[in-house]
């Protein structure tokens, strides 16, 4: 909770919410607008073209004057659709999107023990909209409801492909978010709790060493991390899991239909949710606003936002970066990806990290020492979970043989 | 007073949500207003100060569950409404309403039981403390984690087993054993 709402609300404190509710949503707005540039204009690059370059200093207003001229379109809505629905569908999207993001400290300092608050007004504050006690969980909660305006949109338009685009988002969705929701639980295991303020004290501590930092990237493994940027591209709809929309297979996807200020609110709801995602991953895995510890807080509480804005460039750039260079997966890919290797890898990785916690926390009394007991508990998870990765995979290439098999290929043939 | 208006105004959303699914006759608006129904169980879950349970009621149920029923309505086209004319099973109707009110007589008993607080109908219908209700100053998801996973570890396997059990029949349901030939389309194999 923030620390001006734990003694009663006074209207002050209100005036401080609502006041800080307004700059995240134009901080949002701005930062979307900014991506959709960013990912042209690096993306041209990466394509050895120029991109935006007439509106404004290298065609930084090019998304306003889109804004502009989406806003003044003609609104069209197909003969077919299901009005309420067709109508409903784009808020549906934005405002998970938005919501998400009131949950993402945005600085503050976090050195020396300080847990990130300013004092604004007489009120200290995080600079973060809302710290709910279930903080991360909030964030499920929204990517789960964001794929509605995906699946109603397609559903209401009454035509083939947007129906189309709309079944494959919300089997992609479903299938991902058990990988993304089993690799977020492996931080908050290390963490402890589940809202974002203490996840970035966490990791705001000293590491290794004194100059490795703390971050979570490092404490869980690393493979929580990978699985949760894979899991996350997915739910985004990014490209190479862009097969929602994929131009050559379904016209537009689900928002083939779509037209104007519609349009407009499922683009805003995309790249607000890559902004989204790219400051999840920071919060989560790299500390968010918390810098390495060394190297001190010069900035005062403007130090926190110069970390997260960079951190939060890097994620940006490296989605633009997925976009440029990788080809868009096959359904039965994305698939297997998903069920046989994220979900799998990241259940058995939690399972090893909850065990090497609890062999630290002392009293099982296998060896003489905790530091002994950990050694132990590493070496026998690590044994369960190659055991089990071999049962796993034998048993997919002998079902995949089997099948092969019945389907009349040669036995000989099939290996 | 603040509660108070938020639980009417929550509750007023769960009994519209729960008429909507049985009234709309569009099963997709049916499904939509189930989310909403859910939606006001989750604030109704927050006022008792439930946090971690209302927003697993938005995940699981709002998120989750919803998303397949309605991922089944559009890969099963059912856009017009079934004629209700006629009743799938004989005498389905009468015994719903039968076991409806025998929930709620069931329901209304557990609160004059609970006497004029009101505070242990949970005890009394069941007899057991509520999970919900923060038994100590714990964190939520602690508590519930060692209930779930000590307490009440037995309930917790069966309903896994229950969902292997589920699992393993769909996969059976869906072999197609001595069928007509699958088609199977796989990379790197040239049919014979």
């Amino acid at each position: 909770m923030d620390p001006y709402l734990l003694d009663g609300v006074d209207f002050g404190d209100v005036v401080l919410s609502v006041a800080k509710a307004i700059l995240a949503f134009v901080i949002c707005l701005v930062a979307t607008m900014f991506m959709v540039w960013f990912e042209r204009k690096v993306v041209s690059r990466l394509q050895n073209r120029i991109g935006p370059n007439t509106s404004g200093p290298f065609g930084i207003l090019q998304t306003l004057m889109d804004g502009i001229k989406l806003f003044f379109k003609e609104d069209n809505i197909p003969k077919e659709a299901d009005p309420f629905v067709f109508r409903l569908a784009p808020y549906l999207s934005l405002i998970p999107a938005f919501l998400t993001f009131t949950l993402i400290p945005l600085g503050g300092d976090f050195n020396n023990g300080n847990d990130g608050a300013v004092t604004v007004f007489g009120r200290e504050t995080f600079l973060q909209v809302a710290d709910p006690p279930v903080g991360i969980l909030f964030f499920l909660a929204m990517s789960s409801l964001g794929i509605y305006g995906i699946m109603l949109a397609g559903w209401a338009s009454g035509s083939k492909y947007p129906l189309l685009g709309s079944v494959r988002a919300s089997a992609q969705a479903i299938s991902y978010e058990a990988a993304l929701g089993l690799s977020l639980a492996a931080v908050v295991l290390v963490t402890g709790g589940l809202s974002m303020n203490s996840i970035v004290m966490q990791q705001a501590g000293e590491g290794f060493g004194g100059i490795i930092p703390n971050f979570n990237i490092i404490v869980t493994g690393f493979i929580p991390f990978a699985v949760f940027l894979i899991a996350g591209t997915a739910e985004l709809n990014r490209p190479p899991f862009d097969l929602v929309e994929a131009e050559q297979e379904l016209v537009g996807g689900f928002h083939t239909e779509y037209s104007g200020i519609r349009f407009a609110l499922f683009f805003l709801a995309e790249f607000m949710n890559t902004v989204t995602m790219a400051a999840i991953i920071v919060t989560l895995f790299f500390g968010g606003p918390a810098g390495p510890a060394f190297l001190g807080s010069t900035l005062g509480w403007l130090t926190g936002m110069f970390w997260f804005l960079l951190k939060l460039l890097v994620f940006l750039f490296a989605f633009v970066w997925f976009r440029a260079s990788l080809p868009r997966f096959r359904y039965d890919q994305l698939m297997s990806l998903g069920w046989k290797l994220l979900i799998p890898l990241s259940l058995g990785w939690l399972l090893v990290l909850a065990g090497i916690r609890v062999a630290r926390n002392g009293d099982l009394g296998i060896a003489d020492s905790a530091f002994g007991d950990t050694l132990i508990v590493i070496g026998v998870a690590f044994a369960i979970l190659l055991i089990g990765m071999y049962v796993l995979r034998s048993a997919m290439t002998n079902a995949r043989r089997d099948r092969l098999i019945a389907a009349g290929f040669n036995p000989r043939e099939v290996n | 007073m603040v509660e108070v208006i938020t639980f009417l105004v929550a509750g007023a959303i769960v009994l519209g949500g729960a008429l909507g699914v049985i009234l709309l006759p569009k099963p997709v608006h049916a499904a939509l207003s189930l989310i909403a129904s859910f939606f006001g169980v989750a604030v109704v879950f927050i006022i008792q100060e439930a946090h971690f349970l209302a927003l697993v009621q938005v995940v699981v149920y709002a998120g989750a569950i919803v998303v397949l029923f309605l991922f089944v309505i559009m890969l099963l086209g059912v856009d017009t409404a079934d004629s209700l004319r006629v009743e799938p099973l004989v005498g389905q109707r009468s015994m719903a309403i039968l076991f409806g009110v025998l929930l709620l007589a069931l329901t209304f008993g557990g609160l004059f039981l609970s006497g004029p607080g009101g505070e242990d109908g949970a005890v009394a219908l069941t007899g057991q403390e509520s999970v919900i209700r923060p038994i100590d100053d714990r964190p939520q998801v602690e508590q519930l984690g060692e209930d779930l996973f000590s307490r009440n570890i037995l309930a917790f396997q069966a309903t896994a087993l229950l969902l292997t059990i589920a699992t393993v029949g769909a996969v059976v349901l869906v072999r197609n054993e001595g069928g007509e030939d699958l088609v199977v389309d796989e990379p790197g194999l040239a049919a014979e």
